[in-house]
């Protein structure tokens, strides 16, 4: 056993020993997120169902110095939910109701284990919905969306997690519970509601969120146009967004995706296009018929090669099915896929899934492309046989090599994934010495010790250094007189 | 003015403040200079020099421009392109300057619908307190590497660095707007704006004088028209200038001396217990209240129904925000982490 039998006796008297994990066979449900090749058995989980449980455990292991990894729903894609050494998971699943749905100010109040979509569904009532969509919004957590700042297919218009919250109650390592927002739409001070959001759990554990709801579209319209080559896709893209349309969705997938999703759920994609586009458009009805007259033309004036439009609901539901079961359907035609999460500025689409293939190439794997479009925000998928001894590195490789591709077109690292384990080297590609040690600096006004999700999200300059790079003169380290947390 | 790129002389002179421990208040044009706490620091660190448009492609949605950049350069070069910086922010003066705009982080009448200052701000490049030029953030629409600072930068009032370049989310100007007016009482005001709130009107403003509600409707102009036959009121024909007005201050309501509070509270909330003078903007959101009544009162009230006050004009200066004691605390952590000699703009947030 790693942590003392004292320490745990201690968890057990402040969450009941029902809701303290310590043996091996159930320990392993927490040895890893969606990124499953990264994996960890944890020394304890603790599953708090309060407020005052969370501030409880969090001040035990501040004066243990134990540290602690927060964990939603475990769907993450980049290692952040993954146990450290010696370290707690504080799984905040069983906090998992909605306190409170306001329908006149439009807000719901949940906890922070509240799944995403179950927010839209117990809105829906009221003609409201909850608009970040992340494909994995059955079974993620709103306390996982805040910590990641997910987004979904519909950010292009709506907005990520960050856009659409009004309220988070923060509880930090020394146990203190911090209101961050509030009920209006902003507060005095310092923006420490959009810190918190996208800071993958290293500065405070999310134990109540207050989110903002949308009045329910009348119309939404769907358009799926064909092109026989990924830079005419590309363009059109940039065309429709320089025209001043604003679609819902813009969603690209290439010819590897809709063979496999074709395959897999038979949506009616036009298997021999290089590429499909699907453009969603909402609003009132005129709205939708004025902007898909218009989208149309663009995508016809950019060499669509085929348009068709949704005459119903169901046809609507079937274009997406496709889309929505990319990821699945790319797990049938391969044993593991690896999911990458590059942004780039859109008029590079077309050069960069040009040299994604040729990675491809050099690597000897598969890669499938379907992604959000409209904001730029990649996700190949690499094709790789955990079974087979060097694919995963190999995957790993590539991916990096991409990620790295990213930033040299002026892009980043991670769109909307996070950073966690996962990337922890593309970081020292993204960013200075100077700029690592800012946010290590900003980290230590929250958690000094550095007991939050530790090792995760910013890498420490040795391990840049350790990663070949950073660079080290004369084997010392830019501003060797600054401390290192 | 020239566009001209003072990064390197700006670096030079923090970092000789930061020899010396002499305190810089950073100066865009000075437009905003009454909001706030009242700035300690004599010594000019000037910014309006440092301009110019770095990089702007329609098709990309941004705009990344140096911080000396008038506001009025970038809404017009948007313009040309039938693209607006959607947060509406308020100019207060023909000079104002990108960063002084974001340093203040204020947003205009669109703000309830499309979003604030910061919601449109992807990435910056400041100098810290110690000196070093540093990036955060970047031109994509999407980006989670590291801790969000670029918004971190939005409303700190220049207190964690001086921005440099700021690059900003823009969107399509709306092919059509129109403006529709009621008269009514206040309660009903409020009623009505969260009425029409909760149903997918193509809303982009709605604002209570005191006597008049007026709601901007935007959109394509079939989907507009269509909105306001359903909607029915009297169509303002002067609207556009009206929210222009609001945006700038210029309306009679803001040019009248004494305290002006800006507070922050639930669009729906009933009406705070508050004497003095109210005018409502984002949809029941922000509510201006012109009053005598003390600070005390005031943050009381607001606190109360989760909400926040800002003194925003007036001369309270000491009370004029007001934190609970460890979010303080943290703030001045976080203050420490940037600028650890307190040398930007000390007394203008936070001491
Ligand atoms: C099939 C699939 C599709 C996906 N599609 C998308 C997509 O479209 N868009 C998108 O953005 N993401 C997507 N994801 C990624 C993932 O679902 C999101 O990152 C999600 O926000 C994670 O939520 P979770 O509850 O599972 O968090 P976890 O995986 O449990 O944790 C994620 C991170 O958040 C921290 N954390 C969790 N809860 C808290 C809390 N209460 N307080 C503080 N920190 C906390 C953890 O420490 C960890 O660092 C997808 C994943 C899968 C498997």
């Amino acid at each position: 056993m790693i942590l003392s039998d004292h320490f745990i006796q201690q968890c057990q008297a402040l969450v009941g020993v029902n809701s303290v994990i310590a043996d091996q066979a159930r320990l392993r449900v927490y040895e890893c997120d969606a990124l499953s090749a990264y994996r960890h058995l944890p020394a304890l989980v603790v599953l708090p169902e309060t407020v005052e449980q969370v501030q409880a455990v969090l001040r035990l292991c501040s004066t243990h110095q134990i540290p602690v990894v927060a964990r939603g729903a475990g769907t993450g894609l980049a290692g952040g939910a993954l146990p450290v050494e010696r370290g707690i998971v504080l799984g905040l699943s069983k906090m998992n109701r909605i306190l409170a749905i306001d329908p006149v100010n439009r807000t719901a109040t949940l906890q922070p284990g509240v799944r995403n979509l179950a927010i839209s569904e117990a809105a829906k009532a009221h003609g409201l919905y909850y608009a970040p969509d992340p494909s994995s919004q059955i079974a993620c957590s709103i306390g996982g969306n805040i910590a990641e700042n997910a987004g979904g297919v519909h950010c292009l218009k709506y907005g990520l997690t960050v856009h659409n919250v009004h309220q988070v109650k923060l509880v930090t390592i020394d146990g203190e519970l911090l209101t961050l927002g509030g009920s209006g739409l902003d507060m005095p001070g310092y923006d420490l509601l959009a810190l918190a959001i996208g800071s993958e759990g290293l500065l405070g554990i999310v134990v109540e969120v207050t989110v903002r709801l949308l009045p329910l579209q009348p119309q939404t319209q769907v358009l799926l146009a064909a092109f026989a080559s990924v830079e005419q896709a590309g363009a059109a893209v940039a065309a429709i967004i320089a025209d001043g349309l604003l679609p819902a969705g813009l969603e690209l997938m290439d010819n590897a995706a809709i063979r496999a999703t074709e395959a897999f759920v038979n949506a009616g994609y036009p298997i021999n296009a290089a590429a499909i586009l699907l453009c969603e458009l909402d609003g009132m009805p005129e709205q939708v018929t004025a902007d898909s007259a218009r989208a149309e033309s663009i995508l016809q004036g950019n060499g669509a090669i085929e348009i068709r439009k949704a005459s119903d609901d169901n046809q609507r539901k079937r274009f997406w099915a496709g889309r929505k079961a990319a990821f699945p359907a790319v797990g049938r035609i391969a044993s593991d896929y690896y999911c990458m999460d590059g942004t780039i500025p859109r008029k590079h689409l077309a050069a960069v899934l040009k040299q994604i293939t040729e990675l491809a190439d050099q690597y000897q794997l598969g890669v499938v492309n379907v992604f959000h479009a409209g904001d730029g925000n990649l996700h190949p998928l690499i094709l790789y046989d955990a079974n087979r001894p060097d694919d995963f590195a190999k995957a790993e490789t590539m991916g990096g090599k991409i990620l790295e591709l990213c930033v040299a077109m002026g892009g980043t690292i991670t769109g909307e994934h996070g950073v966690g384990t996962e990337k922890i080297g593309q970081m020292c590609v993204q960013f200075q010495a100077a700029e690592l040690q800012q946010f290590h600096r900003l980290k230590h006004a929250f958690d000094p010790r550095g007991l939050l999700n530790p090792g995760k999200a910013i890498p420490t300059l040795h391990r840049c250094a350790e990663l070949g790079h950073m660079h080290v003169h004369h084997g010392q380290l830019p501003h060797p007189e600054l401390e290192r947390f | 003015m020239r566009e001209q790129d003072l990064s390197e002389d700006l670096q030079k002179q923090v970092q000789q403040a930061a020899a010396t421990g002499t305190a810089l208040r950073i100066v865009g044009s000075d437009s905003k200079a009454f909001y706030g706490g009242a700035c300690q620091a004599t010594t000019p660190l000037p910014m309006a020099g440092h301009r110019g448009i770095i990089d702007y492609e329609p098709s990309e949605l941004v705009i990344t421009a140096r911080s000396g950049t008038s506001l009025n350069n970038i809404t017009s070069l948007l313009a040309q392109h039938r693209q607006m910086l959607a947060f509406e922010p308020p100019g207060f003066g023909e000079y104002a300057t990108l960063g002084g705009t974001l340093a203040c982080g204020f947003s205009g009448s669109r703000r309830p619908f499309v979003g604030s200052a910061r919601d449109f701000m992807l990435g910056c490049k400041i100098i810290n307190g110690g000196g070093e030029v540093l990036n955060f953030g970047g031109r994509v629409m999407k980006n989670v590497a590291g801790f969000d600072v670029s918004r971190l930068m939005v409303g700190a009032l220049g207190s964690l660095g001086v921005l440099l370049e700021v690059s900003l989310r823009v969107l399509p100007i709306p092919k059509s707007e129109l403006t529709l007016a009621y008269t009514l009482s206040a309660g009903e005001a409020v009623t009505k704006m969260n009425a029409l709130s909760v149903r997918p009107w193509p809303l982009s403003a709605s604002a209570y004088d005191g006597e008049q509600l007026r709601v901007r409707l935007s959109g394509a102009q079939a989907a507009v028209q269509a909105a306001a036959r359903q909607l029915g009121g009297d169509t303002d024909v002067q609207g556009e200038c009206f929210w222009q007005d609001l945006r700038e201050q210029r309306l009679t309501y803001f040019q009248q001396p004494g305290n002006l509070w800006r507070i922050s509270v639930a669009p729906a909330s009933a009406s705070l217990s508050l004497s003095g003078d109210w005018f409502l903007d984002w949809g029941g959101a922000l509510r201006w209240l012109k009053t005598e009544e003390p600070a005390e009162a005031i943050h009381a009230a607001t606190a109360k129904v989760g909400g926040y006050a800002v003194c925003f004009r007036g001369n309270n200066k000491t009370d004029w925000i007001r934190l609970d004691p460890a979010l303080m605390a943290l703030q001045q952590k976080i203050r420490a982490a940037f600028d650890p000699l307190k040398l930007f703009n000390p007394g203008r947030l936070h001491r």
